[in-house]
């Protein structure tokens, strides 16, 4: 194994320093260090950070490799200076066997990029009528502990109850999607001001809030773990505040894109902004950043969701939602919270990998942690290119956009899948 | 003049005027025993049909023919949409067949935005979705300001499904633009949220048509589809009728010189009774006839007709 010996970065925010690092940990952290054999990488102006973890990734891989396969969304994720991604379970065939979330896994390890860590089905084809096989995913070689039927809610209470105690037995954790479907039907973009001048239905604030109301409710009932996927509402933070407060076991997500764009985007008719949740208002980013900051949301998310060209470029109505994010999100999060380089290590790395269960992620340079750590050069800013992009799909957001900061380089257990801003491999 | 006419917001009041005044000319080309003028001789006109609406695709067609344009139908029956192929693709396929004006009729709201990206044509919103249906707009303001010989100050009252209208969006764009004040009146399920400052501030919202009836020049009933009682829009087609139903003793509430409006097809019994809609009040049949004259105007314009 190479060494590399990185000069004179900031980790996480702190006076430059360097480190070193060989056999796939981080050997030494302090001034002036020198070792003959090993490859020196300028850290001036750098700031390292553990690498970051994404709870929400969408992968496409079993089903949609023309959107995206774990090989291109793990090289658009190292790029983005991520060293874990949690994929979701809604390919096809759906992650609802131990057969499928191994195969998943696996594809992970052969790309080498990032960890692919998959998520699980919390139902048999995420159709909401009877609990997939928890047990055996937990079991298998990919050691599923985060369930989600992510992109359909759990929606029926019961089978919500019986999966947030099933899963205490191998501490598991409920990742859901809140979105109660009669209140969303033929949805398109958040209701309000907007959708009224643009003729489309609208997706009400209070079909995600009256989930995670009720959510909160069933994980303090029978006392298990409840994270709860791209919160969008402020009303959302409002339960999600008071449920902290009296002590039940939820942790949360926010988006980049919720953090950032607001539905007024949706006056194009331009597909590319359409997602689900929906971008909503600047009352609700402003709730969201205030959130993120004080902790009443955990963790940064992407929600990164590749498309195909056919799938975004035809009519609003039918198209599918979702847009990328692994490329962008850090970029993103410097925009929305400056350099706060420790907040932003606890919200992207230190707490997903913590809720995810993935030791030896999200932890701070030091000597003999594992070497899974990014380089960013927050001076830098980049104007996004969609052909740019390492994924497949060009479906980002962002195209156009200035954004501030840049991935320089990001290390995998001491091996660099990103040098000079440029994937490795 | 504006390259495409998607919405009522794109007409300032100029403009709106313009086409007006340009409709009232085109009207007398009715009148006469040759019902031609060649305008818009060699350009090419395609009606770009993807839901049913006889009405307003013959209407067009009657306005382009009537101004010398070759008119193609293509309708979403019957062609290569069935077989499904992107809107993009039939854009790029009309593109290349030399569309001088598209006119869109499409399901999905917003649709027409989307093909005025990909055709270099003018694209003209026949009616998309939920969202706008801004000729219907024009010839409904054509029709009050020939009744009542203004549109500034005149008080309306759009009544109905406010929420599933393309017609009540566009007419509260439009007429707002011109000076007229509106009254949204429909059950509160269908009244979409924040409407005054979606459209135009100043636009009034009630749940009670036999107190705005009194004070009104003009009412416009929209159609309510009896099939919205299934999704608890409301309880029943009687309920709907009786509480915001046009009938006989309702219309007589009205001032002696207000009209009675309706964009058609008309659910007779639901939100009109046939008193009503056969009363010296209504104007339904006139807004047909007042359609082709608008719809002329509006070819005329955009595609550069006053230039040639």
């Amino acid at each position: 194994m190479t060494a590399y010996l990185i000069a004179n970065v900031s980790v996480v925010g702190a006076a430059p320093t360097d480190l070193l690092i060989r056999d796939g940990v981080v050997a030494e952290v302090g001034p002036d260090l020198s070792a003959s054999d090993a490859t020196v990488v300028d850290g001036t102006g750098l700031v390292a950070l553990p690498g970051l973890v994404d709870l929400h990734t969408h992968l496409r891989e079993p089903g949609r490799e023309d959107a995206e396969t774990v090989e291109s969304g793990s090289r658009a994720a190292a790029l983005g200076g991520y060293t874990a991604v949690c994929a979701m379970a809604n390919t096809s065939p759906v992650a609802d066997t131990a057969g499928v979330v191994e195969q998943v896994w696996r594809l992970g390890r052969e790309a080498g990029l990032v960890d692919v860590q998959p998520i699980g089905a919390v139902t048999v084809g995420l159709a909401g009528e009877r609990l997939a096989e928890l047990g055996a995913m937990a079991d298998s070689a990919a050691r599923v502990r985060i369930f989600s039927d992510d992109g359909h809610c759990v929606a029926d209470p019961k089978l919500m109850r019986r999966a947030l105690e099933y899963v205490k037995a191998f501490d598991g954790i409920i990742a859901q999607h809140a979105e109660e479907p009669r209140l969303t039907e033929g949805a398109q973009m958040h209701e309000g001001e907007v959708s009224t001048r643009l003729g489309l239905i609208g997706w009400p604030a209070v079909a995600e809030e009256a989930i995670i109301a009720r959510d909160v409710l069933l994980a303090e009932h029978v006392g298990s773990r409840l994270h709860v996927c791209h919160v969008s509402t402020a009303g959302s933070v409002e339960v999600l505040r008071q449920a902290k407060a009296r002590g039940v076991r939820v942790t949360a997500e926010v988006t980049p894109h919720h953090l950032l764009l607001t539905d007024e985007r949706a006056q194009t008719y331009d597909p590319v902004f359409k997602v689900n949740p929906p971008l909503r208002t600047a009352a609700d980013i402003a709730a969201l950043r205030a959130a993120l900051a004080d902790g009443v949301i955990d963790v940064i998310a992407t929600d990164h969701a590749p498309h195909a060209v056919e799938d975004k470029e035809c009519e609003w109505a039918y198209a599918r939602p979702g847009m990328l994010g692994l490329e962008t999100a850090l970029s993103i999060a410097l925009d929305v919270l400056g350099p706060e380089w420790d907040l932003i290590a606890e919200r992207m790395s230190r707490t997903p990998a913590r809720i995810a269960g993935l030791t030896g992620h999200g932890v701070d340079p030091a000597p003999g942690v594992p070497a899974n750590l990014t380089l960013i050069d927050p001076a830098a800013r980049r104007t996004i290119e969609p052909a740019e992009l390492a994924s497949r799909s060009r479906n980002t957001p962002y195209a156009r956009m200035t954004l501030p900061g840049r991935i320089v380089a990001t290390f995998l257990r001491g091996e660099p899948t990103v040098l000079d801003g440029k994937a490795v491999k | 003049m504006i390259r495409h006419l998607l919405s009522g917001a794109d007409l300032d009041a100029d403009t709106a005027t313009e086409i007006l005044d340009t409709a009232a000319e085109m009207a007398t080309v009715a009148g006469r025993e040759i019902k031609k003028l060649p305008a818009l001789r060699g350009r090419t006109v395609v009606n770009l049909f993807y839901e049913d609406s006889t009405r307003t695709r013959i209407s067009f067609e009657a306005a382009a023919k009537r101004l010398s344009a070759d008119v193609i139908n293509f309708s979403a029956k019957g062609s290569s949409v069935t077989k499904g192929e992107s809107l993009k693709d039939t854009a790029l396929t009309l593109q290349a067949m030399g569309a001088d004006a598209v006119v869109v009729r499409h399901p999905a709201s917003g649709a027409p935005h989307r093909l005025a990206n990909w055709v270099d044509g003018s694209v003209v919103n026949a009616g998309d979705g939920t969202h706008e249906h801004p000729t219907q707009a024009l010839l409904d303001a054509y029709t009050m300001r020939a009744r009542l010989g203004r549109l500034a100050g005149l008080s309306v009252a759009v009544v109905g499904d406010v929420l599933h209208s393309r017609v009540a969006r566009s007419n509260v764009l439009l007429l707002s633009t011109l000076g007229a004040k509106v009254t949204l009146v429909g059950p509160p399920t269908l009244i979409p949220v924040d409407i005054a400052a979606a459209l135009a501030p100043g636009t009034d919202v009630s749940y009670d048509l036999d107190s705005v009836l009194p004070n009104v020049d003009v009412v416009m009933m929209l159609r309510v589809q009896r099939e919205r009682m299934n999704d608890s829009y409301f309880p029943s087609a009687r309920e709907y009728a009786r509480r915001y139903g046009l009938d006989g003793p309702r219309m007589r509430r009205l001032p002696e010189h207000a009209i009675v409006m309706h964009p058609g097809p008309m659910n007779r019994g639901m939100e009109i009774t046939p008193e009503v809609a056969d009363s010296p009040r209504s104007t339904i049949v006139e807004q047909v006839t007042n359609g082709v004259s608008v719809r002329m105007a509006v070819l005329y314009l955009l595609l550069g007709g006053n230039n040639r």
